[in-house]
């Protein structure tokens, strides 16, 4: 799915705007950064709930390319300052983090695989 | 011999507007020297992992790393407290992180689990009241 189509679709606002023709292929939703850390593939898009930097560093260690900030929750000014240093584009949703992933899924975006899933009770 | 460091940083407690200033640069080392990008971001999440780990539990500490034949490897060496429970210590979801942490997104209780994960060796030393020192590889192929 292009970046043009996500931005439709959800009615995003632009905070750093990215290349409308950038491939996105996998997604998640996560406001545990060490859950977001769990993903394993590139290139992807980050549905979160925080607005605090490390946010984005976090997305800087996995590549992540886009974030998305929902249920209108703005990011703070230094949150925006290092996105913009680390080439990462940011986007506003008013929609909950349950509906942006839902709209995404139905429109064909894929779950992101996750290295090390704990089954209940695999500990045991 | 003397470990020769690419990385070598200071890590202060509680400091988290610079938390993943040491993985950044090292990301950016490697890929400057052209290793492979999937050893480069298990590298990165390894590092950023340790990273956070120092300024949350730790009295502060140092984040350093080196690259030999074995692969790249990530030492983290802290001043207390020390882990009281190391097996507990790697159950997903086990924690000992304040509110405040958990609010920023950390504290979940995975990041030692993330280390494992994504290290292909792993070795920790932990003493209750004196620190944790913890030493990862990540083999370059």
């Amino acid at each position: 799915m292009k970046l043009i189509d996500i931005v439709e679709i959800l009615g995003l606002e632009a905070i750093i705007a990215g290349n409308d023709q950038l491939e996105i292929m996998t997604a998640c939703g996560a406001d545990l950064m060490s859950d977001v850390l769990a993903f394993t593939q590139e290139k992807s898009l980050l549905l979160t709930g925080l607005t605090n930097p490390q946010v984005v560093r976090t997305a800087e260690m996995i590549d992540i390319k886009v974030i998305i900030f929902v249920r209108g929750k703005r990011p703070l000014v230094a949150t925006v300052e290092l996105a913009r240093e680390k080439g990462i584009y940011l986007y506003l949703s008013a929609r909950s983090m349950f509906e942006c992933c839902g709209i995404l899924y139905q429109n064909g975006l894929q779950p992101e695989e996750i290295n090390g899933c704990f089954s209940p009770g695999e500990e045991e | 011999m003397k470990e020769k460091y690419i990385l070598e940083k200071r890590i202060e407690k509680g400091d988290f507007n610079k938390g993943g200033e040491a993985s950044s640069k090292l990301k950016d080392l490697l890929r400057k020297l052209g290793v492979d990008s999937a050893v480069i971001r298990k590298t990165a999440i390894v590092t950023y992992e340790l990273e956070m780990n120092i300024i949350i539990h730790s009295e502060g500490g140092w984040i350093r790393a080196a690259i030999s034949r074995e692969g790249i490897q990530i030492f983290a060496a802290d001043d207390g407290p020390g882990i009281a429970d190391l097996e507990k210590a790697f159950q997903p979801g086990y924690s000992t992180a304040s509110d405040q942490v958990r609010e920023m997104g950390f504290g979940a209780g995975l990041g030692l689990v993330n280390i494992k994960n994504y290290s292909d060796e792993l070795k920790v030393d932990t003493k209750t009241g004196v620190g944790t020192k913890i030493r990862a590889i990540i083999h370059l192929v």
